[in-house]
């Protein structure tokens, strides 16, 4: 069987959507932040697939290698692997303190506080 | 075989994001957002990124899953229905997601080593990094050399995180902590 050669673009953008979705129509703040995870990781396995060459290895030299996948986005996504997790590091502390202030972790449970309130 | 693994760990990446937007149990959520990532980084020992791929199973699978599991024992674990945003975001992501693969349709095909992303700074990377830092690891070489401001960054990225989480919840001792507010009780 031949798999297009787009196929892993395609895949990405599918889980690029579920994430999206996930963040926009579940109102648990927890589920957004998974939303926003899955999201990430899909971004990260763009990057990767970008950088793969057919027939190439991981970029260690030696070995008697000739034909290398490209170092550059691995780096990036190093990077961005360690800053993602930050950040929902700092956005699960937020939904705790949230959840001591308002007694609830839904988006809409907490909205209708705030509009009764004013 | 290459691409039958590809097309099978993504498939099961997708089989797991759509059932992270099904359940409602929370730590079932955390536990499948978990096996996720470690799909994931399985993906890219397939996409020769062996680096990543220690980085996304240590960090991505194992601290943000204990991060999510620590933080489900402050919260309620059940998530209640709500079906505010449900079409419009239907429609919002259906109509992106046409357009994004509208858009990939200019990408060069999987594996093309002709592919312009790799005639840049990458070649001169594998080139001339064994001489210039002498490590054999050419992402190391790049990561704590050449993009060394990049690494400054994200470590400053983290410290800025940790002083937040700390910011918001404190070293302990503040009143009323890790207690939701009782019925009738006004909130602080």
């Amino acid at each position: 069987m031949e798999v297009p050669g787009l196929f892993n673009y395609w895949m990405v953008v599918v889980l690029m959507m579920a994430g999206l979705y996930t963040v926009i129509a579940r109102g648990n703040l927890v589920k957004k932040i998974v939303g926003l995870n899955v999201f990430q990781i899909s971004v990260f396995v763009l990057y990767i697939t970008m950088g793969k060459i057919t027939g190439g290895t991981a970029p260690i030299l030696g070995g008697g290698l000739a034909l290398y996948s490209n170092p550059l986005p691995h780096v990036l996504i190093l990077t961005a692997i360690v800053v993602g997790v930050a950040t929902t590091a700092l956005g699960l502390a937020l939904i705790v303190r949230i959840r001591e202030a308002y007694g609830t972790i839904e988006e809409d449970e907490i909205l209708d506080m705030e509009r009764g309130e004013t | 075989m290459i691409e039958l693994i590809d097309v099978a760990l993504l498939c099961m990446m997708a089989v797991s994001a759509l059932a992270v937007l099904w359940l409602r149990n929370l730590f079932a959520v955390a536990m499948l957002a978990g096996s996720y990532s470690l799909m994931a980084a399985t993906l890219y020992v397939v996409l020769d990124a062996v680096d990543v791929a220690f980085t996304e199973a240590a960090v991505g699978a194992g601290i943000s899953t204990v991060l999510m599991l620590g933080a489900l024992t402050l919260v309620p674990h059940e998530e209640k229905p709500s079906g505010r945003h449900a079409l419009s975001g239907l429609v919002v992501t259906v109509g992106l997601g046409a357009l994004l693969i509208y858009a990939t349709l200019d990408m060069p095909s999987f594996g093309d080593a002709g592919a312009p992303v790799h005639r840049h700074v990458a070649n001169r990377y594998i080139e001339d990094s064994a001489a210039e830092v002498g490590l054999p690891n050419v992402v190391t070489s790049v990561l704590a050399s050449y993009r060394g401001y990049d690494t400054l960054g994200e470590t400053t990225v983290i410290f800025t995180a940790a002083i937040g989480v700390l910011a918001v919840l404190g070293w302990g001792g503040r009143p009323g902590r890790r207690r939701p507010p009782a019925d009738g009780e006004t909130r602080p």
